[in-house]
Parts: structure tokens; sequence; C-alpha cells
């Protein structure tokens, strides 16, 4: 309906225009507005592609909703052969997995965003910036790979008994649950893993946020006798907080959301809450992975997509939290920050 | 922040510190950051380097010509047919998702701008590259493969095109707006039509930008395993025809991806050796890809 108002609508503008080239004058009013239309269509397809995704995840997920209610979000277990349809064991590997990640790779990413932004030449930022954006573009399957065939057995054979040996081994969280397997499979691996899969994103905006700190307000720091780190931490750091927390949360729903690398690594343990960092667990992302095809009865597929949508929430959640806040600070800094 | 005190001495917070502490704390940092910083390098060196090393041992003839075997004691076999499949099904996802997204993305610099639908678009274009691949991959099941009761390449592609989709409206968006205004107003003033100076002039003068984006986008998604992994599926025969049981809309299309899952998780060494190779090939691909565009098209990057 549109594409008729719109077509007709530049008429009344015509006759200036007809007068000075009537012949080729018809051709570009059309033109026009019909590229205008088609890129709006296309614009809005962007938009609605959304919602259809939404609409299809409740839709193929009502009958679970329906059956089990909020028993998913209270029941541990995921077992569907004994019926059991709990997300909270996924939700726990889930959140575990995204704070070992998180704790590794945000103070990492910093140091080496501060490295670029202030200690080394700019050549040498570049270099280095460029492989760890090349990080960035290395696809997860990858990463799943050399975390399983080389990590795992380094953190089962070395790390995990070290840690085991020292006082450390007796804090709860730390102490081995009663899945313990010996802790190569575990959330603590997939944790470790995703760190290094969320770094580059986390280093390459603190990177950018630290370097639109401007350059007198430095300056003057330095004028005034200060460190290189008391410039970073009381200048670039104040003036970069707000932007580098929205790259944290850019990395936290990557985390999240992690598939591939997690499913090879997390141990996929389904019926079982974890009690420590180095016991296996699952995680939503990858229980959706590993039981999809298993998943026969329509009931068993549902219950999948609900947790799927579950997913979706939490990470729509994350994106909208971190938008708002990027535009506060937008706002605030009258620039991009 | 606030306003500064007119007195001569220093805040007591900085007054307190030595300078032999303070320089301490500096050098502290200094090294934390170089160790951290090298971590990191290392870290990418070791992933490369152990992927090569697996990898390159599978990498003959026979990889690239034949397809995945079927008998698990077989030492014969390659990744031809799921080399092709991956093209394939990210070919078609780029057809569907790059020409929408390019267009998605002029209507967001040029037409939208700050308008209320367009600042919603932007949004929510932001929020659709947070969803995890995952989610897509089982909407794609959802809308394809379960209807129709069947697995297919076709399904897979939609999935990728969906996560193609945002990335490539917000690229394209970011790259026209970089185009200086002068350009849009020469254009007009010279009495030429809106859509002619959009895709003659600031396109034209953002091409670099344009193809880089579109490049990384599809680079991206030819990564991507968890959409194909109940959309596409794999399957050890070649891709016949366009449907039909083997056919792109017929049946499930083998694929690099999800034949590296499978393989790589079986316990037979010549599978495994088969998946680091298509690891290698991946990550031979994904970078070099990567490192061309940046060098063909650095230029496009500084608008």
């Amino acid at each position: 309906m549109s594409t008729v108002d719109l077509e007709v609508a530049p008429s009344p503008s015509g006759p200036r225009g007809a007068a000075i080239a009537a012949p080729r004058g018809h051709k570009l009013r059309l033109g026009d507005p019909l590229f205008r239309v088609l890129a709006t269509v296309c614009g809005i397809t962007v938009a609605v592609a959304m919602f259809g995704l939404a609409g299809v995840l409740v839709y193929n997920s009502w009958p679970a909703i329906t059956t089990l209610g909020t028993k998913m979000l209270t029941t541990v277990a995921w077992s569907p052969t004994q019926g059991e349809y709990g997300a909270l064991a996924a939700l726990a590997g889930t959140a575990l997995s995204t704070i070992v990640a998180m704790v590794i790779a945000v103070p990492l990413a910093l140091v080496i965003a501060l490295l670029l932004v202030e200690l080394v030449h700019p050549a040498v930022s570049r270099v280095v910036g460029t492989a760890i954006e090349m990080l960035a573009a290395i696809p997860s399957i990858v990463y799943g790979m050399v975390g399983l065939f080389v990590i795992v057995p380094y953190i089962q054979d070395h790390l995990v008994p070290w840690v085991l040996s020292t006082p450390l081994g007796n804090v709860p969280g730390i102490k081995p649950g009663l899945q313990f397997q010996g802790g190569g499979l575990s959330i603590f691996t997939a944790g470790v893993v995703l760190a290094f899969m969320v770094l580059p994103f986390i280093t390459a905006v603190s990177r950018d946020v630290l370097k639109m700190v401007p350059q007198v307000t430095k300056e003057a720091g330095y004028g005034m006798g200060s460190t290189t780190w008391e410039v970073m931490h009381k200048i670039s750091m104040r003036y970069a907080n707000s932007g580098i927390v929205g790259a944290v949360f850019i990395g936290l729903g990557r985390a999240l959301g992690e598939t591939m690398a997690v499913a090879y690594l997390i141990g996929s343990v389904y019926t079982d809450l974890p009690r420590s960092i180095f016991d296996p667990g699952t995680s939503i992302a990858s229980l959706i992975a590993n039981q999809f095809s298993e998943a026969t009865r329509t009931l068993d597929l549902s219950a999948l997509i609900a947790l799927g949508l579950i997913l979706f929430l939490i990470t729509v959640l994350f994106q909208i939290l971190a938008q708002a806040w990027l535009r506060r600070v937008q706002r605030a800094t009258g620039g991009r920050a | 922040m606030s306003a500064v005190p007119e007195s001569t001495s220093p805040p007591a917070h900085l007054r307190r510190r030595s300078i032999g502490r303070r320089k301490a704390t500096d050098l502290t940092v200094k090294i934390f950051s170089w160790i951290g910083a090298w971590f990191g390098i290392i870290a990418m060196g070791f992933l490369v380097y152990e992927v090569v090393i697996r990898g390159a041992v599978a990498w003959n003839w026979a990889f690239f010509t034949q397809s995945t075997p079927q008998d698990v004691t077989s030492t014969q076999g390659g990744f031809a047919n799921a080399i092709v499949g991956t093209i394939v099904i990210t070919g078609v996802a780029a057809l569907m998702a790059i020409p929408t997204g390019f267009l998605g993305g002029v209507y967001l610099a040029e037409f939208g701008r700050n308008g209320r639908v367009a600042t919603a678009v932007r949004m929510i274009a932001n929020v659709v590259m947070g969803v995890p691949s995952i989610i897509v991959g089982v909407f794609a099941f959802a809308v394809l493969v379960k209807p129709l009761q069947h697995y297919s390449g076709f399904a897979g592609s939609v999935a990728l095109a969906f996560i193609m989709l945002p990335v490539m409206a917000r690229t394209t968006e970011d790259i026209l707006n970089l185009v200086p205004n002068e350009l849009r107003e020469s254009g007009l003033a010279m009495g030429a039509a809106r859509w002619k100076v959009t895709l003659g002039v600031i396109c034209k003068a953002a091409r670099g930008g344009l193809i880089t984006g579109a490049t990384l986008a599809i680079v991206r998604v030819a990564g991507e395993t968890a959409p194909l992994l109940f959309t596409a599926l794999s399957s050890p025969y070649w891709m016949t025809g366009l449907f039909g049981p083997s056919g792109f809309f017929g049946g499930p299309v083998a694929n690099l991806t999800k034949t590296i899952y499978d393989f790589s998780a079986s316990p037979y060494p010549h599978f495994q050796t088969l998946a680091w190779g298509g690891a290698l090939l991946i990550i031979v691909a994904v970078l070099g890809m990567n490192i061309l565009v940046r060098l063909l098209f650095q230029r496009g990057k500084e608008w």
C-alpha cells in the first residue's frame, strides 16, 4: 500500500523539474521512490527477522511451557527418559563457565589494551592489534578441538593435581564434587577456552575506547609528574570506564551463548549441579547441541526449544543492557565512546 | 573532577606515597601488561601451531578430491564433498543476506538515519548480532526442517543468512556513514537522482570498505558449526542436484564444520586426522581471507 503512495507522491513537485528536463524526468521520479521503498523494506526485514525468530521459538516451545510450566526452572536434572526436564544444571554450568571466562579474560584484555594504547610503538601496536583481531576470526570449532586434544590433557594431568595438592584444594567451589572426573573435561576448562574466545572482543573494544581519551588530558597528567600507571589508572581508565563496561557486556553475551567449544569441553553431565569449577557440567547451548538429535518425542524437542528460548531471552537481555549502557555513555561523553 | 582547590600543597593521597613506591607500582603494571600481551600472542601462535602440525599430515591429494569415508576402518577418503558443501551452503546464504543486508544498511545510513524506525531497526540488529548461533539453528530447524520432515542444505543456508543479515546491514551503515556528506550534496546538486548518488557516488567511494565488510561477514559464517547441527546435518555423500534425498533442498548436505565435529569426536585415528586437516583448512581460509581483504582494501578502512 505504501508503495502506491510513494510512487504517486513525487508528481505534485513534478512541474518544476519537468519544465527543464521533461523527457528524462519521468524515469528519475520512478527510480527514487522505488529504491527508497526497497531499501526500507530490507531494513525492516532485519527487525522483522528478530520477531520472527522469537515467535517461532515461543510457538515451538509452547507444548513444553504448558505441560511443564515452571518445573523447568525449578528442577535440576535434564533426563528426558525419566521425564525430567530441568534447566537448573545447565543454567548453573552456563553461569559458572561464563564467570570463569570473564575472570580470566577481563584483566588480561585490559592490560593488553593498555599496553597497545600507552606503552608500545604505534607500529607494534597495529601488528599486535591485528594479531588479536585474527584470534577473533578463528571459528569456535577450532578452539574446541585444540581445547579437547591439547588443553584438556594438560589441565587433567598437571594443573588440577597441582591445585588440589595445595590448600586451595579444600576451598568450596574448587574442592571436587561427586561428579569429578579428573578435571580435564570440566567447567574450568570450558571457561579457560571461552576466555580466549572472548579476549579479542574485549581487547579490541577496550583499545578503541582507550584511544578516545584525549591526548591533552593524558599529557596534563604526565605534566603533573604522574607515572604511566597513574595516568592509565586515574585518567584513561576513569575516562573510558563506561566504554569498557560495555565491552565486557559484549564479551559476556558471547560467552553465554557459545556452543561448540563448550560442547567439546564441559563434560556433558546433565543431571547434577556442579559443586566445583573442576566438576563436569553442561551449559544451555551445549545441552541443546548434544541432545537435539536424541530428542524423539514431541515433548523432548519442545523442551529443548524452550531451553533455547531461555538462552535467547538471557542474551537479548544482556544485549539490551549493553546497548542501553553504551547509548547512555555516548550521550554523556557527547561522542563515539 | 570538580573544582581544583587553589592551595599549593598536593592532595593528601598523592603526598603520602614515595616516588620509589610509585615507580615500583608502575614497573609492576608494565611487566604484567607485557606478560599479558605475550601470553595472548603466544596463545594464538600456539593454537595455529597445533592445528598446522596436526592438520598438515592430513593434507594430500585424496583430502581434496575424495569424499568423506563411511567405513571406520578405512584409511582412504578426504573432505572434498564437505568442502563443496560448505562453499555451496555459504554461497547461497551470501546470495540471500548480502543484497538484503546491504540495502538494509543503505536504508539505515541514507533514509532512516535518526528516525524512530531506523533507531529501532539499528538497536534490533545489534541485539540479533548477539543472539547465539545455535538459537538461529534451532529457528531454522523449526521453520524448515520440522515441517518438511527432512534436513536440507537450504535450511543451513537460511540459518547462516540469518546470522549474516544484521552484520551486513550494520557494517554497510557504518561504512556509508564514513563517506563525507559533501559527496552526497555535490551529487544531488548535480541533479542526479538519490538512488544514483547512493549507488554511483557514495557506494563507489566506499566500495573498499563494503567489499571488506561483505567478505568478512561471509568468512565469519563459513566457520559456523552450531547453526548447521540440525539443519544441513552432514552426509558422507556428494551433493547431487537440487531436490531428492541428496540434493541441496532435499536432504542433508556434507559440510566442513559439522564433519569436523563428528570426526574429531570419533575414536578412530584416521577420522581424527581428517578432522585436523579440515580445521587447518578452515583456519587457512579464514585467516587468509582476513589478511587478503585487509591488504587489498586497507584504504577502505580509513574512510
